[in-house]
């Protein structure tokens, strides 16, 4: 089995670019590979905790959480990028990495493929 | 013991969106990566500016000045004091009439000794086929 690592700059709310990293992410770690998201710019916005679920929004929280028991995905928040936006370490959800921005390269290293979504 | 190759492609205008920006700085974030790898592994970043991303490279920002925050120029210039390998396409420069004058090709003004270069696309696709992994921004 391989590992992937994706990077996605997109925003939880404003973009379904981020729900297309998760989902992928899923289907990844159902066919039994590992995968590594980077979180980075406004994608950031996805570790921030209590979040809560309207019909209306992208709602990915729970399957985050859902993928971090799996132990075979590691989502990881752009440290700079968090605090920036006012997301402090206390405001992370559970399950959530912060690193800085050599964490991504680093992972990016030892991954088979690696999906870079920039988006906005 | 291993060098992986990773393509920061910067398609993105300057200040619209995040992405050029992070572009820059994830690719100066390579100087920090042995932190997190074996002895002898590294990572080795080539950012290429294509399309609307050449505007990134023109000289004059005053980002400090309208937004209160470091301009792009200064993250070009950072990542040539890194010796980064930073190309811009030829073809998209002329595309937008900008002369090499008008883009920003070295960092001499804060002690650096690499250029950025000017190339024909075709040498920018062979910078993407040989990137073990690319980022587009």
């Amino acid at each position: 089995m391989g590992k992937l690592t994706i990077g996605s700059f997109s925003s939880l709310v404003g973009s379904m670019s981020l729900d297309f990293a998760v989902k992928l992410s899923e289907a990844a770690v159902q066919k039994g590979h590992k995968v590594d998201l980077w979180t980075s710019g406004n994608a950031t916005m996805l570790s921030k905790k209590g979040q809560k679920a309207f019909k209306d929004y992208s709602h990915l929280a729970k399957k985050v959480q859902e993928l971090v028991a799996t132990g075979n995905f590691q989502i990881t928040a752009c440290e700079a990028c968090a605090e920036a936006r006012g997301y402090k370490k206390d405001d992370t959800m559970e399950g959530f990495q912060r690193h800085s921005m050599d964490w991504y390269l680093a992972s990016a290293f030892s991954a088979d493929r690696v999906l870079h979504i920039g988006g906005d | 013991m291993a060098i992986k190759k990773l393509g920061f492609v910067v398609r993105t205008l300057p200040y619209k969106i995040e992405g050029s920006r992070l572009a820059m700085t994830h690719a100066i974030s390579s100087q920090t990566v042995e932190i997190y790898l074996e002895d002898g592994d590294n990572v080795e970043p080539v950012v290429c500016f294509i399309g609307d991303g050449v505007l990134n490279c023109l000289k004059g920002h005053q980002a400090m000045k309208h937004y209160g925050i470091t301009s792009l120029e200064q993250h070009i210039k950072n990542s040539l004091l890194l010796d980064l390998n930073v190309l811009i396409c030829k073809e998209d420069v002329e595309r937008f009439g900008i002369k090499e004058d008008a883009l920003i090709m070295d960092a001499a003004d804060i002690g650096g000794e690499t250029n950025a270069k000017i190339v024909p696309y075709s040498e920018i696709q062979k910078a993407m086929e040989s990137a073990d992994h690319l980022l587009f921004c």
